[in-house]
């Protein structure tokens, strides 16, 4: 492809010496082309998915995953949302990164406000062991606390997956906010603390107010991820009542249920919500990811 | 930036000059312990005992059942002649490369002319539809990646219809399947998995450039490329730490692509020591053998994160030299 486009670009390049800008007036248009064949290959598995999402068995075996479908086909859809109850995977997923999206904040906040603002003694080397924390391989936990919630009865439960997410996230979560707050302006502490103001009303009254951007872009964080995450919940939650939608879907992979339309379906809807999430926040995010990325 | 490393600065620079509050300065401190509490006591029951568990498991022999029987360092020594062990952190290379050499330097470059070239000399709409078509992959969650792929790669699966279509049905082959092309076909789902994040955090970066930088050396007559490398490298070089040892992490960690994609096969040709652990622990029983290559894991991580940090530390400090 490149070779074919590049010789177009070099005859028509203008002889004159014009500033810098005009001067790239068609190797922009290179430049575009290549770039938009490179957005094209990375939404051509999105496009298969729609294709066959709405295909009856019979057209895909006779005329193949390229083929426009015949006929408008939604027993995939309805045969996946019925027999993986969708509806209840959802609100499982929901249920499970909603609770630790403000659980996470919730105890990152206070983290953060003991090492931030409070500068407690060693703070360096605790922030550090958030950090390293959240590293770490979950197979390094994995065993001891399936077994721990097998013994206290929290297996299979969604709280056992609330409560591990909680801390894993919020161990992010206060190595952010930490250095985030390190930088607050100390005069309006000051300032809060010669009005009487108790640590506790200082968080609430002050530092939380101007910390609430961060906090959301915080929230949308631990929410996607938790909402993506597989192993924990692969291994903590068994069966169809309290699954989550990635691990609903893996558990069907193989399955003789799952013929390619099937397949197809069922990842087209795990994926609705999750580009809602992100249409919804886009704008959010972008400016969460920079500010992430400072510290 | 620059403003709120002043404002860090201020308060050591005032805290030595009055000697009576400073202790009752410190003293105001330790109240501060109280809300590091149910954080910290989360912090041991989830992170804390349970490493130390895995720890002292990876010293034993067990099943899962009855009492673990010690046998001190020998499944460590078992890890070393264990050439799935072996094939797995060979894998692991490749998903460096995947993951995070990859899409770093490719990211790089797509921000770049996104950034300087479409959203200046197009519109800036025009970049931003892009950068969602590149960010588009990392919004699904990864484990439906892998089975979406996982469809497309197979021997009637959608990506040998478009080799046919296409005219190249003879290279039509069984991808997944074949331990000589199982690994280069993961590796390009992953690459087509990662690319978008670091597209859009170098993206924010150059938004924080100063223009004029640009502006002075396009009038002294430096091309799109000196301008890169002279301004645009050194300017977002913080951002290229978080996104390089992010992606790191991630691809030392790597686990749901795998399992959806290959489950490690075929013949462990994309074994992963993630997917090989959690296959020893919950398919094979050997809670102690597996606790072991994941300390080995753990340990590699904490060697990688602590040798990020400090270059990043450093690099910091030379930059304050300047």
């Amino acid at each position: 492809m490149a070779v074919m486009l590049t010789p177009s670009a070099a005859p028509v390049k203008p002889a004159r010496p014009v500033r810098d800008r005009h001067h790239r007036g068609v190797s922009r248009w290179v430049v575009l082309v290549l770039v938009l064949l490179g957005a094209l290959v990375m939404l051509v598995p999105f496009a298969f998915m729609l294709l066959n999402a709405f295909k009856s068995p019979g057209d895909y075996s006779s005329s193949g995953p390229l083929s426009w479908p015949t006929e408008f086909y939604t027993k995939g859809l309805r045969t996946y949302w019925t027999t993986v109850n969708f509806p209840l995977k959802f609100w499982n997923s929901a249920i499970i990164a909603g609770s630790v999206a403000v659980l996470g904040v919730a105890v990152s906040l206070l983290n953060a406000y003991a090492l931030g603002i409070g500068r407690v003694r060693g703070r360096l080397w605790i922030v550090g062991l958030f950090l390293l924390a959240n590293m770490l391989p979950q197979e390094a936990l994995i065993y001891p606390l399936y077994y721990v919630a097998k013994q206290v009865g929290l297996y299979n439960t969604q709280l056992s997956v609330i409560i591990i997410f909680t801390v894993i996230q919020s161990a992010f979560g206060t190595y952010l906010l930490a250095s985030v707050m390190s930088t607050f302006p100390r005069s309006l502490l000051e300032a809060a603390a010669l009005d009487g103001a108790g640590k506790w009303t200082v968080l609430w009254r002050v530092v939380f107010p101007n910390l609430r951007p961060t906090l959301a872009v915080l929230l949308i964080f631990f929410f996607i991820w938790t909402w993506n995450e597989f192993l924990i919940p692969l291994v903590m939650l068994i069966d169809n009542q309290t699954q989550t939608i990635p691990v609903a879907l893996a558990s069907l992979q193989g399955d003789r249920l799952m013929d390619a339309p099937t397949t197809n379906a069922g990842a087209l809807i795990s994926l609705v919500p999750a580009i809602l999430f992100f249409l919804i926040f886009q704008r959010t995010l972008a400016r969460g990811i920079t500010a992430g990325a400072e510290k | 930036m620059a403003v709120s490393e002043t404002v860090a600065a201020t308060p050591p620079a005032a805290a030595p000059t009055p000697p009576v509050p400073r202790r009752r300065r410190r003293g105001r401190n330790a109240a501060y312990w109280l809300y590091l509490l149910p954080g910290a006591a989360l912090f041991l029951l989830v992170i804390g005992a349970p490493l130390l568990g895995t720890l002292y498991l990876s010293l034993t022999k067990w099943s899962g059942i009855g009492d673990p029987r010690w046998v001190g360092l020998d499944n460590y020594q078992q890890l070393l002649h264990d050439d799935v062990f072996w094939a797995s952190f060979r894998n692991t290379v490749w998903m460096l490369v995947a993951m995070v050499v990859v899409p770093t330097v490719l990211g790089l470059l797509l921000a770049a002319v996104l950034f300087d070239v479409i959203g200046r000399r197009f519109k800036p709409r025009t970049a931003a539809a892009l950068r969602a078509a590149f960010y588009l992959p990392q919004v699904l969650p990864v484990v439906v990646a892998g089975i979406v792929w996982g469809w497309i790669l197979r021997p009637d699966g959608a990506f040998n219809s478009l080799l046919d279509a296409v005219g190249l049905g003879a290279l039509r082959h069984d991808w997944l399947g074949d331990p000589g092309t199982a690994l280069p076909a993961v590796m390009a789902v992953m690459i087509w998995v990662q690319i978008g994040y670091p597209v859009v955090v170098f993206m924010a970066a150059l938004q924080r450039v100063d223009p004029e930088l640009y502006e002075a050396a396009e009038v002294d007559g430096a091309n799109w490329l000196h301008r890169f490398r002279a301004i645009t490298l050194p300017q977002i070089r913080p951002e290229t730490f978080v996104v390089a040892l992010t992606c790191t992490i991630a691809a030392l960690k790597v686990f749901g692509p795998i399992f959806a994609l290959t489950r490690g096969g075929p013949d462990n040709a994309t074994n992963v020591p993630s997917y090989f652990a959690y296959y020893t622990f919950f398919k094979k029983l050997q809670v102690g053998y597996g606790s072991a290559i994941s300390m080995v894991l753990t340990l590699i991580i904490v060697v990688v994160a602590g040798i990020f940090i400090w270059m990043q530390a450093r690099s910091e400090r030379r930059d304050r030299g300047f």
